[in-house]
């Protein structure tokens, strides 16, 4: 066995990559096929899809433009998911903006930081990567409720007569998000902020500009890269996300990814949940290869 | 205008608390004045406190207590970006987003000056530096001499009361070092402003400076022309640190006039010329340049001591020799290869004599 790759290279290289392309051919480019392939076929009665396979484009149809029998006739309405679909980019880029908005202080505090206290702080942000996703937001889920700690020490304090609804509603869903999602944006700007030269900041000072002007100028382009690539790693899980927009909103806020949920789920509509996979996929595809072509040459390099 | 210098120190410390918790004077109570259109250099070795002070005159760091002032403000508390100094970085500080143009334009754009003047003076600085048609490239396509004078544009352009450098010449290879030292002192003659120049490279501060302070420890040990610290260096760091030198220990037996006589144990008396008085039995150390001292050619009222050549160093231009007199007294001699005969006066273990004049040497006292 080991002589058949004794003192060659190519199959020791191919011995080294195999297992991991293997790995990734069968669970995510394979999947991915079959999504497209289910994407395509009519539901089956019971979820997956119906046998024989017919092939149809009604899934995608129906994205575009939901029909609905009545009595009256189908009744069809082409925004009911692309409005979903709207609403979710929008609550990604609330969410997106917040993470980076507080995650670069935050991260440039950290940067600045002697070395130990650096990686003291570093830790207490991935601390809960290690903690269970759905633990956390359930956690949350109990100080923000109802009758949870927030509502409770302000309502003991007198500050209000009724609890806030903090709480199935967008505004639960987008403090859950930016909560979760909150060190995937500060990570990739800590390392852009750790590397930028601070003499720079003292030059551009010396040339007359205040600080904030030095900021805008100097450190912030030259820090770019780890925004945007904050803003690609929140951003794109945050469009599809679906567990947190579940138990913050209480099935109260629609997004895309609990309509994709649902549709494996209660719905039993495989072949149209694939369907809004693939577009999805697609959309945020081409948003972030439009956004990497308008920006500049030195931020795609440096991704 | 009387009584007004570009750049004044009135007493400056500055204070660092170190990492175990102590006080470190950077700065210890300095005082300095530099004049209007001087080339002033601060010479010393790392951490002798040149850079801090440069860096609180240009406003990056504050002083613990004392002013500074700038054309006779008081500014020492005065942020950065409002000061009108500006500083040629010693690893250049350029922005690597910015083409040379918008470096070079910043500091004019943050002034408020349109678009079209700025390109008109942006073009007249980088014909200064001599880099003409260079504006729109990146920094990065430049070589380390360019960026350098890219980083001397970008602050000129911005006519500052006072050009601070800090080492700007650091970074460079000998011969490229040396052609710029050349070029900067051009440059600041034309130009007329005042430059202040910190270096730990002696002869760069000597072959540039009009005046300089030379520091250690926080302290300006001595400020003045570069003859006069190469010539009369203040104390025994001075004249060590400036160009070589030989100390030779020893007490005065007796002063006659100016003459100061000098017992050197273990090789003799020797006589000195110093316009101080000193009192008998006081310890002093003669402090001689190795080129004022002459090999075998006894001068009729001079210092003449016998020695013995431990080693002959040839370098080219000149002849080093290494003479010992006794156990604690040894001197360096530098004679010129001026004639093939010079080439060899002595031989390594030869007796000779070592003269020099009781004007040369300097007398140092702790």
């Amino acid at each position: 066995m080991l002589n058949f790759f004794r003192g060659n290279k190519k199959r020791q290289l191919f011995g080294l990559i195999s297992p991991g392309a293997l790995w990734i051919l069968l669970f995510f480019n394979l999947p991915l096929l079959i999504m497209l392939f289910i994407s395509f076929a009519e539901r089956g009665r019971t979820g997956g899809i119906a046998s024989p396979v017919v092939y149809t484009l009604e899934n995608y149809k129906q994205f575009f433009n939901a029909c609905v029998s009545q009595y009256a006739g189908p009744q069809c309405d082409p925004f009911l998911y692309l409005g979903i679909f709207g609403s979710s980019v929008r609550i990604a880029f609330v969410v997106t903006f917040f993470c980076i908005l507080a995650g670069y202080p935050l991260a440039y505090f950290m940067a600045r930081q002697k070395p130990l206290w650096r990686d003291t702080l570093m830790l207490l942000v991935i601390i809960p990567f290690w903690t269970n996703f759905l633990v956390r937001t359930y956690a949350l889920k109990t100080v923000m409720s109802g009758e949870g700690l927030i509502n409770t020490i302000l309502m003991n304090l007198g500050l209000i007569s009724a609890p806030l609804e903090m709480m199935f509603n967008e505004f639960g869903v987008i403090v859950g998000l930016v909560y979760g999602y909150l060190p995937f944006a500060v990570l990739p700007m800590y390392t852009s902020v750790e590397k930028f030269d601070h003499s720079l900041m003292e030059a551009a000072a010396d040339l007359g500009a205040p600080p904030s002007r030095a900021f805008w100028r100097v450190m912030l382009p030259m820090t770019m890269p780890g925004v945007i690539a904050a803003l690609v790693l929140v951003f794109v899980p945050v469009v599809g996300a679906f567990i947190t927009p579940d138990i913050m909103g209480g099935g109260k806020v629609e997004m895309i990814g609990t309509l994709i949920n649902r549709q494996f789920g209660v719905a039993r509509n495989w072949p149209f949940g694939s369907a809004m996979s693939l577009i999805l996929m697609v959309l945020v595809l081409l948003g972030v290869i439009y956004y990497f072509r308008s920006s500049s040459e030195e931020t795609r390099r440096a991704m | 205008m009387a009584g007004e210098f570009a750049i004044e120190m009135k007493d400056v410390l500055k204070q660092f608390v170190t990492p175990e918790g102590g006080i470190l004077p950077a700065v210890d109570h300095v005082d300095m004045q530099i004049q209007d259109g001087e080339f002033f250099s601060l010479l010393g070795p790392s951490g002798c406190g040149k850079t801090t002070s440069l860096r609180m005159i240009a406003g990056f760091e504050l002083p613990t207590s004392g002013s500074i002032l700038i054309r006779g403000k008081e500014m020492s508390q005065v942020p950065a970006h409002l000061r009108p100094v500006n500083t040629v970085f010693q690893q250049y500080a350029l922005f690597p987003h910015m083409t040379v143009e918008q470096n070079i334009g910043f500091g004019l754009e943050m002034k408020g000056v349109g678009k079209a003047e700025r390109a008109k003076r942006v073009a007249e600085a980088l014909e200064m530096v001599r880099l003409p048609g260079m504006a729109l490239r990146r920094t990065k396509q430049l070589s380390g001499g360019q960026q350098q004078r890219i980083a001397l544009a970008r602050a000129l352009v911005n006519k500052p009361e006072v050009l601070l450098l800090d080492e700007p010449l650091g970074a460079l290879d000998l011969k490229l070092r040396k052609e710029m030292q050349l070029e900067l002192k051009t440059l600041q003659r034309e130009v007329g402003i005042t430059f202040i120049y910190v270096t730990h490279d002696q002869e760069e501060a000597l072959t540039m400076s009009d005046r300089i302070a030379v520091m250690n420890k926080g302290r300006a040990l001595q400020v003045g022309l570069p003859e006069e610290i190469y010539e009369r260096p203040a104390d025994k760091f001075v004249a060590d640190f400036i160009g070589e030198t030989n100390f030779l220990d020893g007490s005065v037996l007796g002063q006659s006039g100016s003459t100061v006589e000098i017992d050197l144990p273990g090789c003799g008396l020797a006589r000195v010329e110093s316009s101080r008085t000193f009192t008998r039995g006081q310890p002093v150390t003669i402090t001689v340049r190795p080129e004022r001292l002459h090999l075998n050619e006894p001068f009729e009222n001079g210092n003449n001591l016998k020695g013995r050549v431990e080693e002959v160093i040839y370098i080219g231009t000149d002849t080093q020799y290494g003479v010992r007199f006794s156990e604690r007294h040894k001197v360096r001699v530098r004679e010129q290869n001026a004639t093939q005969a010079q080439k060899e006066i002595a031989r390594r273990g030869d007796e000779v004599i070592v003269s020099f004049t009781s004007a040369s040497p300097r007398l140092l006292t702790e």
